[in-house]
């Protein structure tokens, strides 16, 4: 038995402490957004916030989380894909198949957060996701254009 | 029955899913959920007639466009949608778009033609007869408004939805109209625009797919879930060719979750569980004795050496012979010879195999992510036992395809085989991703030995390409070949061929093949034997221009002479990267070009090594003549990507064999390309008409060798066998 504060809400439960948190959130919760990629913490498909910083939840034993922190995944950062991440990824048409993307806009949101104006180095450093469909400038070019526009704002 | 009203709609199936979501939010239901058998009721009320078989227009004005081929993030479902909505003529901004089903499409008589959705031939294969459904659907349209007018329809005129008669000053809309189209007679014939009068095709207009990719609301095959689902995990025998002979299940029958141990069939065994990680879990606890077969001791060095026999092997199929090759290179002032060698690769695709299959005694229904639903709808009948107008296959997106998911449907086919053993049970299969890399249908092996003869003044007189190695056709499509050779081999290097020859004309020529087949599968994996191909020529030619001390960009153009299209393309990046500049410090240039595909395409690259040989690739610049081009913005999305895939590979990628089962089952092993490592990608699109060509695939073929050329510049060292990781350029 788990207590779980996901996007907002206390959840409760029944499920093994070592079940990978991705798995919960996914099988559980319901919550299907946050991807299965690897399963060893390589891709980043799974990547959700743990008190706002970027977890890899495929490798992160449920029993190792506390309620008191606070677990956001992607449908929970924003209610109506309002984040400036969000706005910059359609404007500019990011995803592909889409599958890695709820991984690399967590990823994105993270280091915004930290770092509210990336340099080219903190975004290579910071956002080690794996795309296979080949996103990787996209992403680049919208992580910038929406810390311009939180600058703005 | 009508054979459209089992159509799902996949608006309304998706608008399904998100009440689930929603629902999920307040309790603890399981994911996301689809009404087995609901959707299709649920869809009824809202239905409109169709005015053909590509197109729905609902009295709010709602566009449906049909799509039969696969979205797996190469933007075909819009693409395919513009070439409709053009001869339409309807409001692009009212366009929605749906998966017929492959059952319906085999109920109708094939009306959507083949779903088969790789080759890059989306839109070459297909945009005669779409464009043809649109056109002949707003015939029916203004039919249907002049009718009513009692005006002949050739005083009508429609578009962006509207239907006007000048004469009278009438207009009504498609929206109002098209329940009476729906009755009208198909027209015989239609004319289809003239490329200058497009207005939605050749536009770079935003993607049909992208809002609910932002925020969790795509549904991809793994997602789905059904009131009652299980959820399995299968492991087959690593080894390839090997067998499953026992397992014992009673060691994990009662750990938590555990519903079901089940042999699939010869090879594999699953658990099946409440939730996957369950399954998972006692997968991995659960005692397995595998009989390894005759491959148990196969190693990446074995294969090596079979193909490396096959260099200089008597016997081989001939792709392209000009003139005599072999007595021109006896004659040759100067013969330069270098052998080059490739490794598998696995395809990768970021959403690991998976297939949803509920079986019942009456029927079989598999949710696939798939690159051919009729490929799926095949397997799930033989895998069910039942007749194939029993089965239908429901189409979910891919997170990727590129080529695994297209022929093989071997997860589809253990999904059914799974569900079978628990009838009337949904039973949702999902590969590890270690099960993901070691049953792959791998980018198939193959060396060559490049010999080409020099004259006294430096031009390329003989070529001979040996090509050893491994063919797809005769492991997966053994009717496609001809005469005992495999023509995909030779994909980029024949003569004439429209989908890509070679664009040197070289008077002595021959290239051929020594078929080597080792006993691991092969597949058509996103670029296909082109890549390869690309390598050695394009590798060797730059070999042989600094032999003849000539500029690799003159010397290639001296052979190009009639070869104004691949020409063209070459030129162009030439020019953009100022091949013709110094350029900065440190900084080196590589060239690469070929065709495929049905298009023409080059790359240059810029990069520089340290002193310690770290590599940066600082810039690609990329030229595609794909013919037509339906989306610009979409043809650069894809040609980025596709340097993402072959450089992934160049750089990195290898799946080596070891005690007959592949050594690399996850990214720790098998890299790929991030972020950090990521050139800048510049795209120059060189429509020059007439053809359609494709575009997803054949600038991967120019990524590897427009870098390694340009690594050479840099280093002088010429890197023969890939990946490039082993090589210290320091
Ligand atoms: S699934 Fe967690 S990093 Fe890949
Ligand atoms: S968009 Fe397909 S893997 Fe990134």
């Amino acid at each position: 038995m788990a207590r779980l504060t996901i996007n907002g809400q206390v959840r409760t439960v029944e499920v093994d402490p070592d079940t990978p948190l991705l798995w919960v959130i996914r099988e559980q919760v319901g919550l299907t957004g946050t991807k299965f990629g690897c399963g060893i913490a390589q891709c980043g498909a799974c990547t959700v916030h743990v008190d706002g910083v970027a977890t890899r939840s495929c490798v992160l034993p449920v029993g190792a989380v506390e309620e008191s922190q606070k677990i956001v995944t992607i449908e929970g950062l924003s209610p109506d894909s309002s984040h400036p991440l969000q706005k910059a990824w359609l404007a500019l048409d990011v995803p592909q198949c889409g599958y890695c993307q709820s991984g690399m806009i967590m990823a994105a949101a993270a280091l915004l957060e930290q770092t509210p104006s990336p340099t080219d180095a903190d975004i290579s450093a910071e956002i080690t996701n794996i795309c296979r469909c080949g996103t990787y400038n996209r992403v680049r070019a919208a992580i910038k254009q929406a810390a311009g526009e939180t600058q703005a704002g | 029955m009508t054979a459209h009203a089992d159509i799902p709609r996949s608006r309304l199936s998706r608008r399904a899913f998100v009440v689930g979501s929603a629902a999920a939010v307040g309790g603890f239901s399981l994911g996301f959920h689809v009404p087995l058998g609901a959707a299709r009721a649920q869809a009824a009320p809202a239905a409109a007639p169709e005015v053909n078989a590509w197109v729905v227009i609902r009295p709010d004005e709602t566009v449906v466009i049909r799509i039969a081929r696969s979205e797996m993030g190469q933007g075909t479902l819009t693409g395919l949608a513009q070439l409709v909505a053009e001869e339409l003529g309807c409001d692009w901004s009212k366009v929605t778009t749906e998966y017929p089903s492959p059952g319906a499409n085999l109920a109708r008589n094939r009306v959507w033609g083949s779903y088969s959705t790789g080759g890059s031939r989306g839109i070459r294969d297909s945009h005669q007869y779409v464009r043809e459904g649109g056109a002949a659907a707003r015939t029916m349209l203004i039919a249907a408004a002049a009718q009513a007018w009692g005006v002949p329809p050739g005083e009508c005129r429609a578009e962006k939805s509207v239907i006007s008669h000048a004469p009278s000053g009438r207009t009504t809309t498609y929206g109002k109209v098209a329940d009476a189209a729906a009755r009208m007679p198909p027209p015989s014939a239609v004319v289809l625009k003239e490329p200058k009068d497009w207005t939605i095709i050749g536009k770079p207009l935003a993607r049909l797919d992208t809002a609910d990719k932002l925020n969790g609301r795509q549904v991809y095959g793994a997602d789905l879930s059904f009131p009652g689902m299980l959820n399995a995990a299968v492991k087959a025998c690593p080894v390839f060719g090997g067998r499953l002979v026992a397992y014992d299940a009673a060691k994990v029958r009662s750990m938590p979750g555990v519903r079901h141990v089940v042999r699939v069939d010869d090879t594999a065994v699953a658990v099946v569980a409440d939730t996957w990680w369950q399954a998972k879990t006692a997968l991995d606890a659960l005692p397995i004795t595998w009989d390894e077969g005759p491959n148990r001791a196969l190693s990446s060095a074995d294969i090596a050496a079979l193909l490396k026999a096959g260099l200089d092997a008597p016997e081989a199929f001939v792709g392209n012979r000009q003139g005599d090759a072999k007595a021109a290179l006896a004659g040759a002032a100067r013969v330069v010879t270098a052998d080059y060698a490739v490794p598998y690769q696995n395809h990768a695709t970021m959403e690991p195999m998976n297939a949803t299959a509920l079986v019942t005694a009456e029927r079989c229904e598999v949710w696939v992510p798939t690159q051919n639903g009729e490929s799926s709808l095949a397997v799930a009948a033989e895998a069910s036992g039942l007749p194939v107008q029993r089965c239908e296959i429901h189409k979910l997106h891919l997170g990727g395809g590129f080529g695994r998911r297209g022929n093989f449907q071997d997860y589809a086919r253990q999904s059914v085989l799974i569900a079978k053993q628990m009838p009337g049970v949904p039973v949702k299969l999902l590969w590890s991703r270690e099960e993901d890399m070691l049953h792959g249908a791998y980018h198939p092996i193959t060396q060559a030995r490049m010999t080409g003869g020099l004259d006294a003044q430096g031009n390329l007189v003989a070529l001979h390409m040996r090509i050893s190695g491994q063919s797809i056709l005769a492991a997966v499509r053994p009717e496609g070949m001809q005469g005992g050779m495999d023509p995909v081999v030779f994909q980029g290097l024949t003569a004439t061929n429209p989908e890509g020859h070679l664009g040197y004309a070289v008077p002595n020529l021959l290239v051929d093949h020594a078929m080597r087949n080792p006993p691991v599968p092969p597949g058509f994996w996103r670029g296909v034997n082109l890549n390869q191909n690309a390598i050695y020529v394009e590798c060797f030619m730059d070999e042989l221009a600094h032999a003849a001390g000539v500029d690799p960009l003159a010397f290639r153009r001296r052979l190009m002479a009639d070869r104004p299209k691949h020409r063209a393309v070459l030129e162009a990046v030439a020019a953009r990267i100022g091949w013709d500049t110094k350029p900065a410090e440190g900084v080196h240039r590589g060239l690469a070009h070929i065709m495929g595909f049905g298009s023409y395409v080059a790359a240059a690259a810029e990069v520089s090594v340290a002193a310690d040989g770290t590599l940066t690739i600082h810039r690609i610049v990329a030229a595609t003549d794909p013919g037509h081009v339906v989306n610009p913005a979409q043809v650069e999305r894809q040609v980025e990507g596709s340097f993402v895939y072959g450089l992934s590979a160049c750089l990195y990628g290898e799946c080596t064999v070891k005690d007959g089962r592949m050594e690399q089952e996850n990214f720790d092993t098998y890299e790929v390309m991030r972020m950090g490592a990521m050139p800048a990608v510049e795209t120059i699109i060189l429509p020059s008409g007439g053809f359609w060509g494709g575009v997803g695939e054949p600038t991967i073929a120019v990524a590897a060798p427009a870098v390694l050329n340009a690594i050479f510049a840099a280093t002088g060292k010429r890197i023969r066998d890939l990946p490039l990781k082993h090589h210290s350029l320091a």
